[in-house]
């Protein structure tokens, strides 16, 4: 498994570093990458000898092995911090990143390295990030057993590893962040529900960070899945206009959901940064108790005229792909909007496009007030096997539409 | 102004959880034993303790709730990111090994006070063992610590078997405020078991992961830290009245040493079949409680310490070092009670010694940590908070080392 030309971070730190005549310089005490320019190649090691630490650029390695690091050029300057450099053990070892691979939250234990020789030098390259017992015990025996011995004693225990491509540094600093050219792309790419998983598992600095500079609606979605509380929290230490942001991204009840826990002040400062048509939508819902059907409902659903044929429900529809995803029921209501049937989406497939929507619905349509509860709501979803139920305001017009999904949150809070 | 103090209870009452808990499960089989000793060989004159005791806890207890609320992380982590892993992987280790001792010593709380009603520990201890280890993997967090909390209900048994007993109030209240010391070997050694057994290093890791988990951020640490106090008070007015309750029924009839927590129950009966029975129920109830909280909390820690997967929403195949440790702690914590010859005093005393050496590393790195501006911004101490906090991390570490001394010394003897 462990061959010749991976050099782990544990062996890397003490490692003898020789000049061209075989003096010996000093000992590695770090390595630092710079991203920008290359995300896995090591582009500094740090060495320390007398009083200062001295750099030793990428280029000016002529071998790396066990026995020591040998150079090819003398030329070594003084370290100076520099924001660009990911520094390994101080910036990695031991702290949290996440893993976009196996989506979750893990810490560093060490760091394997590729020797890569190439023309006239030498260089290491991050290959993974080791966690787990096997990387435990060469953190613990670093400096006490030899290396060699490391290796051998080391075999029985089963490697875990994450790929080095995979691995996302949290960084709650947005300036490093730029510099370290830390992308969110692979946590965007991951299901919401995953990503919220992540983001509740990290401290609050580092979830604000991810939060404020991910895609506002991939933010949205996984602001979702979230446990309420820490949705108000994450919302209130953002920026006002990023939270709006955010805000306008998520779905209308959930939107209302969580200005609901935010303070006063700060939910009513998000409001004013919303367009007029969110705001409208939300501070509707806003009005609602807790625990009603009012705020379970979503103001996001289809209704079309009750005399609409098939044509004119897929017309409507084509214009709001993004709906179609969640969408499993169109509603028909009258001249006064109040809700008269509700057509199972599937039937539009088999109708022809002249059919009257009314024809495919069931006879009877049930609806509830903003007012009902919430348990009362569970009840009907439960024993007509429901997957959306029409919700209508004190003059019976459609106002909102209780999905299925609402229901199962409601019952899984309790 | 009705209404503003409902507000204020509800909010306390919806924060209320990790500090109080930690607190009140502080008097678990150990401290028990610890106390009654006290009240039954120097009767009230130990009672003064008692409020530096509860300085010394609100103090440290403090300092871990706001660190978990600021940071968002268990102090196991920030002792990992700020000091390495050969250090977290030491610390944890002597952890491990006295919260083993710990479970140990709640498990035998489990099977004398049970004893008592002539159940047979060969019974007892596998049933509450079993109990333990299905309450703690198949229920959520939510509902653990509303378990949790209830079971902190019951230690109002003490207050009431206190009560029972009718103890001379009169001279309890005078030695509360009154300090004595005595230049008596037997005596010293009690006081500084009092207090080396009121701050465990458990309940620092515990307390901060679970402030953590019900997810108190900087902003809502008002309460917890009143919270926090409160907790520390009720520690303090339950040790109050199991000392008061052997001082009335042991002392005034005659100083001597008792054998554990169920000898001082049996001590209660000529008080009547309720004072004996609710010290017994509120030692069992203890015992139990204790014996959730050791093994789940030491598993968290380490796993968290140390990046293992780890939490009860977990799956066994996701997370088998978690559910590994907290099976190992519970069988063999449980299972050397039923060893015949199991020197089990000589591994409490291990295990206080082992808490010992580990406490003052402990409250050393938390005292470092939260005074680091980038973990903490402006909740760091304040100056004169330091003091105090430094005072009050010698003055344990001082008593603690002092219990070591101690302990190992009767180790010794004993063998």
């Amino acid at each position: 498994m462990v061959s010749d030309n991976v050099l782990f971070c544990t062996e890397l730190i003490g490692l003898r570093v020789y000049d061209t005549r075989g003096r010996r310089l000093g000992r590695v005490k770090d390595a630092a990458l710079v991203p920008i320019i290359n995300p896995a190649r090591v582009d500094r090691f740090l060495v320390g000898g007398g009083w200062t630490w001295l750099t030793v650029r990428f280029d000016q390695v002529r071998s790396i092995s066990l026995d020591g690091i040998y150079l090819r050029d003398e030329k070594l300057t003084p370290y100076h911090s520099d924001e660009y450099m990911l520094r390994i053990v101080r910036d990695l070892l031991d702290q949290q990143i996440i893993d976009a691979l196996g989506r979750k939250v893990v810490r560093v234990t060490d760091v394997t390295f590729q020797i890569k020789p190439m023309e006239g030098h030498t260089q290491l390259d991050v290959l993974e990030v080791d966690i787990g017992m096997r990387s435990i015990f060469r953190r613990l025996a670093q400096g006490v057993i030899p290396p060699s011995w490391v290796r051998k004693i080391q075999k029985p225990i089963g490697p875990n590893s994450i790929g080095w491509e995979y691995c996302n540094i949290v960084e709650p600093d947005p300036q490093r962040r730029l510099r370290l050219n830390i992308s969110n792309v692979a946590l965007e790419k991951m299901h919401p529900a995953d990503l919220a998983d992540i983001v509740e598992e990290l401290g609050p600095d580092d979830r604000e960070a991810i939060i404020e500079t991910i895609d506002p609606e991939v933010a949205a979605d996984a602001l979702s899945e979230m446990d309420v509380d820490i949705q108000a929290s994450i919302l209130e230490s953002l920026e006002t206009e990023r939270a709006a942001e955010i805000i306008e991204e998520m779905s209308p009840d959930e939107a209302a959901h969580v200005l609901a826990e935010l303070e006063e002040e700060t939910s009513s400062e998000i409001l004013e940064e919303l367009t007029e048509e969110s705001k409208s939508e939300v501070s509707e819902l806003f009005e609602h108790r807790d625990h009603t059907a009012g705020a379970m409902m979503t103001t996001e659903y289809v209704s079309l005229p009750e005399n609409a044929t098939v044509q004119d429900a897929i017309e409507v529809l084509r214009q709001d792909e993004e709906m179609l995803e969640v969408l499993n029921t169109v509603f028909l209501v009258d001249a006064e909007e109040a809700p008269v049937a509700a057509v199972p989406l599937a039937k539009l497939f088999i109708a022809p496009g002249s059919h009257p929507l009314k024809d495919l619905a069931p006879d009877t349509l049930l609806r509830v007030t903003v007012t009902e509860s919430e348990n009362r709501v569970t009840d009907i979803f439960d024993k007509y096997n429901l997957l959306t139920l029409a919700v209508v305001d004190a003059d019976r017009k459609l106002v909102g539409v209780i999905t299925a999904d609402d229901v199962i949150s409601v019952l899984k809070q309790k | 102004m009705l209404k503003r103090l409902k507000y204020h209870i509800a909010v306390f009452f919806s924060v209320i959880g990790p500090g109080f808990i930690t607190a009140v499960v502080d008097n678990d089989a150990g401290g028990i034993f610890t106390y009654s000793q006290a009240g039954a060989k120097y009767g009230y004159l130990p009672l003064w303790t008692l409020l530096p005791i509860t300085l010394l806890l609100i103090v440290t207890q403090e300092m871990c709730s706001r660190m978990g609320a600021v940071t968002g992380k268990g102090l196991s982590d920030l002792i990992r990111e700020e000091f390495g892993l050969r250090t977290t992987f030491f610390v944890m280790a002597l952890l491990l090994l006295a919260n083993l001792t710990n479970v140990m010593a709640n498990f035998a709380g489990i099977a004398s006070s049970l004893g008592l009603f002539t159940v047979s520990k060969y019974i007892s201890v596998p049933l509450a063992a079993a109990a333990v280890w299905f309450l703690i993997l198949k229920t959520d967090y939510q509902r653990i610590e509303k378990i949790f909390l209830f079971a902190c209900s019951l230690y109002i048994c003490y207050i009431v078997s206190g009560i029972l007993v009718k103890p001379d109030w009169k001279e309890a209240a005078i030695y509360s405020v009154r300090p004595v010391l005595m230049l008596d070997s037997g005596y010293i050694t009690m006081l500084i078991a009092m207090v080396g057994t009121s701050v465990a290093p458990w309940m620092q890791f515990f307390l901060q992961a679970a402030v953590v988990e019900k997810g108190i951020t900087a902003k809502g640490y008002a309460e917890s830290r009143i919270e926090v106090i409160v907790g520390c008070i009720v520690m303090s007015v339950i040790a109050f009245f199991i000392i008061v309750s052997c001082a009335g029924a042991i002392w005034s009839n005659g100083p001597r040493d008792i054998v554990d927590a169920a000898d001082a129950a049996e001590a209660l009966k000529p008080f009547g079949q309720y004072a004996f029975l609710l010290f017994c129920a509120g030692l069992l109830n203890a015992s139990v409680f204790a014996a959730c909280i050791l093994p789940l909390s030491t598993a968290y820690t380490v796993c968290e310490g140390l990046g293992f997967e780890s939490g009860v929403n977990r799956r066994f195949n996701e997370a088998p070092v978690f559910y590994w440790l907290i099976t190992l702690l519970i069988v063999i914590g449980g299972g050397v009670v039923l060893l015949p010859n199991f020197p089990l005093v000589q591994m409490i005393l291990l295990s206080q010694v082992i808490n010992g050496m580990l406490l003052p590393l402990v409250l050393i790195f938390m005292t470092i940590l939260v005074n680091k501006q980038y973990l903490m911004k402006e909740w760091t101490n304040s100056r004169v908070y330091n003091f105090v906090a430094w005072t009050a991390v010698a003055v344990m570490i001082g008593l603690t080392v002092g219990l070591v001394g101690i302990s190992l010394q009767d180790l010794l003897r004993s063998k």
